[in-house]
């Protein structure tokens, strides 16, 4: 009985993490950790409580989630509307495509001094930042998408009769939203990251903030369950474009028979 | 030679009833790639209702003539007069695969009962029950179907088949055979189905036409009532697969246009 337990406690996903947690939080009781070089996870979850129920987390993620809400709103939309300009016109391709794909090869945070010199240390270089960097993913894949558009599809669309506005609406722009919800997949997780970065410019608040404060005070407890806000952050970003697709895409067949 | 076999080699497009005006016609039609000639000085006429068979070989030139008929290339200027009421089955059904079955049908109509109508389309060729099914669900006779329907909901005057069941199993071809005959009977449109399967051309068509080199290098018109050709076209059979297969190997032109055998027919 007990022997068929710990067989399938061997095989179990959950049983390595849970195992690393159980000698984390010995290895910490016994001193062989010390609290300034990794809190405790008790001592984390501790902390994640007081933070809570302080109002000093949630107050700080708001601001963080303003931050990335704006940034990536911009940035999704610019991106939308040149992958649109630079999809559906020989004119638009030649105008935006050339200038997008330059800047692609330059690294977002290289900008970071440069943003600062434009925009100064407030909320814009952060949410500036935010928006450049989430723009690319979704114009790359979303050009990409419109421009890999089943030829045959739309020849047939077109023996219909239907008109060039008729097409785009009915073949293009359906044919392309696989495409554009990897970008947005991609913008999302980039988002995030550009975030942790630029909430290290003199911010006041924010999990940047909490994350630099607790360095100067030496809290690795705040700093773990900053990191731990971090990922259920990447995680929901992921979840909802998985809602997203499963909404948008029910046409697919591994969606129909999932 | 059967006698009921009517052989029309020496005149080209002869219209079915001399009486009606031909719904298509093309007069001395040719098109060029670059120095290629896909289509060299073609004429052709259909009747109204007029089902006819175009045969050829890879690369004869037979898709660029039914993209022609299809408005899907431009004429340039050329003699070529089509209706503007026409419908293509491509052998790849083509069907918007985020769209349901019906809204494929829908695809481009206009009007308030467009649901009823799509409706319809989709029960005459047997799939009233799968109206909101989603298109990557269908097997391929079922999507094939589902084109027909599309075809079909616009009440051509000519319906275009671009090697409709290439793609299917004998059996459902078969089945797919039998519809498109009820379909073109009650719609009494004209069809014009490009295909590479004599068997196909001649179980269904009113004429035959071998399309080689960008010519129509010889034509057939069958009367023999269609329940009844299986024995007895078998000679025609052999004739033009002959003409299919018959590479003129001193030319050494592949794709030399083969002169028609005239002894033949005569005899």
């Amino acid at each position: 009985m007990s022997t068929r337990i710990l067989a399938r406690l061997a095989r179990s996903r959950w049983s390595s993490p849970l195992v690393l947690l159980v000698v984390w939080e010995l290895a910490s009781r016994s001193g062989l950790i010390p609290e300034r070089t990794l809190a405790a996870p008790s001592a984390v979850v501790a902390t994640l409580w007081t933070m809570l129920v302080s109002g000093e987390l949630p107050q700080n993620l708001l601001v963080s989630f303003w931050r990335v809400g704006l940034g990536l709103s911009i940035g999704v939309a610019a991106g939308v509307v040149l992958a649109l300009v630079a999809g559906l016109s020989r004119q638009g391709e030649a105008a935006v495509d050339p200038i997008m794909q330059i800047k692609r090869t330059i690294p977002t945070l290289a900008l970071t001094p440069l943003f600062i010199v434009w925009f100064g240390i407030g909320e814009t270089p952060k949410v500036a930042l935010i928006a450049f960097a989430s723009m690319f993913p979704v114009y790359l894949n979303l050009y990409s998408g419109i421009r890999g558009v089943d030829v045959r599809l739309l020849e047939g669309a077109r023996s219909f009769g239907l008109s060039q506005a008729e097409l785009i609406w009915h073949v293009i722009l359906p044919g392309a939203l696989p495409a554009l919800l990897t970008g947005l997949r991609y913008s999302l997780s980039i988002a995030i990251l550009v975030l942790v970065v630029a909430e290290q410019i003199n911010a006041s608040a924010g999990l940047g903030y909490l994350i630099n404060n607790a360095r100067d005070f030496m809290r690795t407890d705040i700093i773990v369950v900053c990191l731990m806000v971090y990922a259920v952050l990447g995680l929901g970003a992921d979840a909802l474009v998985r809602t997203i697709e499963r909404r948008a895409l029910v046409w697919r067949p591994s969606l129909i028979k999932a | 030679m059967d006698a009921r076999l009517q052989f029309l080699a020496d005149t080209p497009a002869a219209p079915a009833s001399p009486a009606a005006d031909p719904i298509v016609r093309l007069n001395r039609f040719t098109r060029r790639f670059g120095d290629v000639t896909v289509i060299d000085g073609l004429d052709l006429a259909i009747q109204p209702g007029e089902f006819v068979a175009l045969l050829g070989r890879s690369g004869s030139g037979k898709t660029t003539l039914l993209r022609t008929l299809a408005g899907l290339d431009s004429a340039d200027g050329q003699d070529v007069t089509v209706p503007t009421a026409r419908a293509v089955v491509f052998q790849d059904a083509r069907l918007l695969p985020w769209k349901k079955v019906w809204r494929n049908v829908a695809l481009g109509l206009k009007g308030a009962d467009i649901r009823a109508r799509a409706q319809h389309a989709l029960k005459e060729v047997g799939l009233g029950h799968r109206l909101d099914a989603w298109p990557l669900t269908l097997s391929g006779g079922e999507a094939q179907r589902v084109a027909l329907a599309r075809a079909l909901v616009r009440e051509p005057q000519l319906l275009l088949l671009d090697e409709p069941f290439a793609a299917l199993d004998a059996l459902t071809r078969l089945r797919m055979h039998e519809l498109v005959l009820a379909l073109w009977r009650a719609h009494g449109c004209a069809v014009l189905m490009v295909t590479h399967d004599v068997d196909e051309a001649v179980a269904l068509a009113d004429r035959i036409l071998v399309l080689d080199g960008g010519r129509i290098a010889a034509q057939e018109r069958i009367t023999i009532a269609r329940g009844a050709r299986a024995e007895l076209t078998l000679p025609l059979k052999e004739k033009l697969l002959g003409i299919l297969g018959g590479t003129p190997a001193h030319s050494g032109l592949p794709d030399h246009v083969i002169p028609f055998p005239h002894a033949a027919a005569g005899a």
